[in-house]
């Protein structure tokens, strides 16, 4: 028997319980059927043909217009097949659209992720998990001549639209000129490129820095973005890192001031994403003093083991729910 | 959570009274109500946000993009009334330099 004659076969019973019983049972079973025949692709026409060829079976003196009626009805009913499969096949595509969509996209971010470099003077962690399957978070480092350059990004707006904008900003940034890696600059660089390309509603919020190791300087700047620790070991104590300045992408005309900071053995420079500082808890949010002591308890270990089990806590605190991207990086000078 | 927003309007002048929390899950509501408000030339729009608690970076972008818009349409937005833990984030992001927005905590009557 095929899988058609089966459902004739069902369709006829059903039809001929509810003709005898006229119970709402029988017609709720109707409706149940109805899903059946969605399941197996059955077009509004098709159920009116079958319909038909119960009636015939069933009242085989049906009267010539009751049989002609359906006819009609089963003419009638063309338009709706068409738009069914219509429906059907864009319902195809678009989740093959999707697929690839996300296929696409989760490529694009592997392939933007930056390798954390070596270098010499500084132990460097990383760590950038994502709350959904896309990461929002950006980092970025490159070594310029003896300088290192680190940036950390959060990028507003999902999907495609952010990975794109990603892109955009990974490019913008390998492509400037060596003496515009001074970090004020790079942001107004970035910043009237991102302004010119972006929907409306959408930002980014940017911290920028360059080490260079003869003069042991840190120089900086910051775009909106979560202001990062500093901490000093000569005095044992951790600063906030502010670098005041507009989100890029709002105003084509921002300017971003220079900050400077002289690194010591034993600083570190600590950055981070609003994950970090927006991380919500049973008890409320976790306050900066709290990310702080964290830091502080580990911070004997490798930066990359502070990273991780900074990260491991607060992520048990928030019951292994992240609900914004996470992404925090140490550098710590060494020699 | 959710976002309730209550509009009031005298003439030219709309109040968007908002309670609740701005995030990935209710931007897209208030940018429905508050996006075509801006987009009218000599309209004054006032949020009160004295009854948000929490705002993430989407809500935050409706902002933006409202403050665009009213930009390009000759419109203007105001913000009044707000908690401490959403102004941090309009100090950080830079946007309290660019926004208008009323000091004194609690939203007054028009």
């Amino acid at each position: 028997m095929t899988a058609k004659d089966a459902l004739t076969e069902r369709y006829q019973d059903l039809l001929s319980v509810y003709l005898k019983a006229k119970t709402e049972t029988t017609l709720y079973k109707g409706q149940q059927f109805s899903r059946k025949l969605l399941e197996q692709q059955i077009s509004p026409e098709d159920l009116v043909s079958l319909h038909i060829q119960v009636m015939d079976e069933l009242f085989p003196d049906m009267s010539e217009e009751m049989r002609d009626s359906f006819d009609f009805l089963l003419e009638a009913m063309i338009g709706y097949g068409f738009a069914y499969r219509e429906h059907q096949s864009l319902r195809d595509k678009q989740q093959q659209l999707e697929s690839e969509i996300e296929v696409a996209a989760s490529m694009q971010q592997t392939l933007l992720l930056s390798d954390v470099p070596e270098f010499e003077q500084l132990d460097i962690g990383v760590v950038s998990v994502p709350a959904k399957k896309m990461n929002g978070d950006y980092y970025n480092f490159v070594k310029s001549g003896n300088s290192l350059s680190v940036a950390v990004a959060d990028i507003i707006g999902k999907g495609i639209p952010a990975a794109l904008c990603m892109s955009m900003i990974k490019y913008a940034m390998d492509s400037l000129p060596e003496e515009q890696m001074k970090p004020h600059l790079l942001l107004e660089n970035l910043n009237r490129v991102v302004e010119q390309n972006v929907h409306s509603n959408m930002f980014i919020t940017m911290f920028h820095g360059v080490y260079e190791p003869e003069s042991h300087k840190f120089y900086y700047a910051g775009a909106g973005h979560e202001p990062g620790f500093f901490y000093h070991a000569k005095e044992d104590e951790f600063q906030d890192l502010i670098a005041k300045g507009l989100v890029l992408g709002v105003s084509r005309t921002t300017t971003y001031h220079p900050y400077e900071k002289m690194i010591e053995v034993g600083d570190m420079v600590i950055l981070l994403s609003d994950g970090v500082t927006e991380c919500r808890t049973s008890k409320g949010f976790i306050e900066r003093e709290e990310v702080v002591s964290l830091i502080r308890k580990y911070m004997d270990l490798p930066s990359q083991k502070i990273v991780e089990n900074v990260f491991q806590e607060l992520d048990r605190l928030q019951g292994f729910e992240l609900r914004d991207d996470f992404t925090l990086i140490i550098l710590k000078r060494l020699v | 959570m959710n976002l309730q927003i209550n509009q009031e309007q005298i003439n030219e002048t709309y109040e968007l009274n908002l309670t609740g929390e701005v995030d990935a899950y209710t931007a897209p509501k208030l940018k429905e109500v508050m996006l075509p408000l801006t987009e009218k030339e000599g309209n004054i729009v006032i949020v009160n946000l004295s009854g948000i608690e929490y705002m993430d970076s989407t809500g935050l972008g409706i902002f933006v993009g409202a403050l665009k818009s009213s930009k390009a349409n000759n419109s203007s937005l105001k913000l009044r009334g707000m908690t401490e833990r959403v102004k941090r984030i309009f100090e950080i992001t830079g946007l309290t330099e660019v926004m208008d927005i009323e000091s004194g905590v609690k939203g007054e009557a028009l």
